[in-house]
């Protein structure tokens, strides 16, 4: 059969585009993976309340993403949620007395850990305890605290 | 048997038949080497699964057919496809591939099972389509094509591999005057020029009567005549007769299997 | 009775058998693609140009409009829960793994496959297979194999660019017409896919590819060799491949889930 010149370069324009959008597709929609070429060290913290934490939530120190939460999980020891999270590499002169918030992205957006660093002069490691948390921010208690507040201060 | 025996195709007791009605039984057949040997016969016949069996696309029940002194059963798969290329087969509606102009068609052999060149390729291609006297229409499509010239393209792409046999399935069929002519003079001129043996299916007596050297008379799944064409035309025998004559009455009923006439209108009518 | 008893034995028996012959069929296409890929590329190519290149057309059309739908529903519905900011995500979550393998999947049975019935099943009836047989080229490896390696080659890229124009259908639709933040849009969309989501997209895209590639050549090169017969092919293709991706695609998605 001939092969005429119009069929292949329509072929190769055809395959550029599909393998140009599986590129875009791979890279452009996922987020996770940037983390999982990267060296990371884990770390593990409790929280008595998770909110809506998921996994792969970013954890941030001053607004910049540092790592990632791989795992949300009950505690059955402890009675309270346990968080695996990994932190890059490079940021390996995090206090080990540092707060692990749970924090929402704006108003209504997703929520992540934000990290606020401690004083002490040892470091985060693989396998180390954040044992400073702070729970997420519940609605329905903040009303409740709400109203007893301006219950009792608006007589 | 040796191999340059002056009959070229052997068919012995050929028994075939497809699901449960059956074809051929108890056929023989020899075409000698170098002549043109007609196949004629009526309408559904089994012609053209005869040449399937002859060409081994299909297989018989029983019997046995030998090419060159070879029993063609006993070929492996790659010896039966170097038997293929010996044979050049016209079909009944030239069978081009409609996506390929003339003159690839008639190049497909050559590019499929040869290593030549396109030079050498462009030299036998035109070689062949000027002997069909159709070198101006190389750049035409299939489509472009009338019966006539579509039929003798595919004669040449049925000569382009300078087979031993050339088989023509119907080749006069549904063709004016002219045409027919045409092939006719081919069919007599490449067998005689290119020293070939030709099997020609047809049902049109008159014309095959012209060219052939031989022809059996198939009927029922026998062979019912064979001889020189002026031999079967006054055979003496009932279905001989009726083909050769073009008798509408005969061993070949008229009336297709019908309930009794009277009855049938009468019985209608006195619904 | 027993008649109905025997006439569902013999469906069940002929389905069975068919299936089997459809199996066998399938190996013998990959017994012989190695070979026709190394020796007769160029046939691939041209086949991946007749079953891709010439399919973009339909399939950007619609993938940009089954985005921008997407993008609308979504947006209506989420509003309800306050949440338009994920619009991104649930459009791309859905083209990725489901929409975008499925829809291209029909859309490709409906153009390329009945394309390829319909073109196997002409040259059967006109007896151009015969007339490659006699002529010692086996139909199976000249025109079956490439017809079939181009459509499983052109599947995949073909969802892809799908999914890809229907998220640029959705991005217009709900950041630039009905205003949800840009930012949001991606950002939501990247927290919330992850690889696998499209390496499940890709497997059912190759998975689709093979199998509405084989029914399109097995239909043609076993339909009847009449006008009739032909059409017949061409319309079982379609409706047998919908139903096979559609299974398929469930089935998948369970395993994978």
């Amino acid at each position: 059969m001939q092969q005429t010149r119009s069929v292949e370069i329509g072929t190769g324009l055809f395959v550029l585009l599909g393998m140009s959008a599986l590129f875009f597709l791979t890279t452009q929609t996922t987020g996770g993976e940037k983390f999982s070429a990267v060296e990371t060290y884990e770390v593990e913290a409790h929280f008595e309340n998770i909110g809506s934490l998921k996994s792969r939530a970013p954890v941030a120190m001053s607004g910049v993403t540092i790592g990632r939460v791989t795992s949300v999980s009950f505690d059955p020891l402890t009675l309270d949620a346990k968080v695996m999270l990994v932190i890059d590499s490079q940021y390996d002169q995090i206090p080990d007395d540092s707060d692990a918030s749970i924090l929402t992205s704006g108003l209504l957006g997703s929520q992540y850990i934000g990290l606020q660093a401690g004083g002490s002069e040892t470091y985060l490691e693989d396998g180390s305890e954040i044992y400073f948390t702070q729970s997420a921010i519940v609605l329905e208690n903040l009303i409740g605290k709400f109203l007893v507040n301006a219950g009792s201060g608006g007589d | 048997m040796d191999g340059t025996s002056e009959n070229l195709i052997e068919i012995i007791d050929l028994k075939y038949s497809r699901g449960s009605r059956v074809i051929f039984e108890d056929l023989n057949l020899t075409i000698k080497r170098g002549e043109i040997t007609a196949l004629m016969g009526p309408s559904g016949t089994g012609k053209t699964t005869l040449l399937r069996l002859i060409t081994r696309q299909l297989v018989p029940q029983q019997g046995a057919i030998y090419i060159n002194g070879v029993d063609i059963a006993t070929l492996t798969q790659q010896e039966l496809y170097q038997l293929r290329q010996q044979f050049g087969m016209l079909f009944q509606n030239g069978a081009l591939l409609t996506d390929l102009n003339v003159f690839e068609n008639v190049a497909f052999p050559l590019r499929e099972h040869t290593k030549l060149t396109n030079r050498l390729i462009r030299h036998v291609v035109l070689t062949k389509l000027h002997a069909v006297g159709l070198r101006g229409a190389a750049d035409m499509m299939p489509a472009e094509l009338s019966g006539g010239m579509a039929r003798r393209v595919a004669l040449a792409r049925a000569m382009v591999m300078d087979p031993e046999i050339l088989i023509y399935d119907e080749p006069f069929v549904g063709l004016d005057p002219i045409s027919m002519g045409v092939i006719v003079r081919l069919v007599r001129r490449m067998n005689d020029a290119l020293g070939i043996t030709s099997i020609v299916v047809s049902h049109d007596v008159a014309e095959v009567s012209t060219v052939a050297d031989r022809s059996y008379l198939i009927s029922d799944g026998k062979v019912a005549a064979s001889g020189s064409p002026d031999e079967l035309k006054t055979a003496n025998s009932e279905v001989v007769r009726q083909f050769m004559h073009g008798m509408a009455d005969g061993p070949v009923a008229f009336h297709f299997e019908a309930p009794n006439y009277a009855e049938q209108l009468l019985g209608r009518d006195s619904e | 009775m027993r008649a109905l008893i025997r006439d569902t034995y013999d469906t069940v028996h002929e389905f069975v058998r068919t299936f089997g012959a459809f199996q066998l069929f399938f190996l013998r296409l990959l017994r012989h693609s190695p070979r026709i890929v190394m020796r007769r590329p160029g046939l691939v190519v041209t086949q991946i140009y007749n079953s891709g290149a010439l399919s973009l057309v339909i399939i950007m059309v619609c993938g940009f409009f089954v985005g921008g739908v997407l993008g609308l529903q979504g947006y209506s519905n989420l509003a309800r829960f306050n949440a338009e900011d994920s619009v991104g995500a649930v459009v791309a979550l859905a083209l990725l793994k489901e929409l975008g393998p499925v829809i291209t999947a029909l859309l490709f049975a409906g153009r390329a496959g009945t394309a390829l019935s319909s073109e196997i099943g002409l040259m059967k009836a006109t007896d151009q297979l015969s007339a490659m047989e006699m002529m010692a080229v086996n139909p199976v490896r000249r025109i079956l194999v490439p017809r079939f390696l181009g459509g499983v080659v052109a599947m995949p890229f073909l969802v892809a660019i799908f999914t890809c124009i229907g998220l640029f259908g959705a991005h217009i639709v709900s950041v630039d017409l009905l205003g949800v933040d840009v930012g949001a849009f991606w950002q939501q969309m990247q927290a919330s896919v992850d690889i696998n989501d499209v390496r499940e997209g890709v497997i059912k895209s190759f998975v689709f590819g093979v199998v509405v590639s084989l029914l399109a050549v097995w239909e043609g090169y076993n339909a009847i060799p009449t006008a009739e017969g032909v059409g017949r092919a061409t319309t079982r293709t379609v409706v047998i491949s919908a139903i096979a991706v559609l299974i398929l695609d469930f089935m998948i998605t369970a395993v994978m889930l």
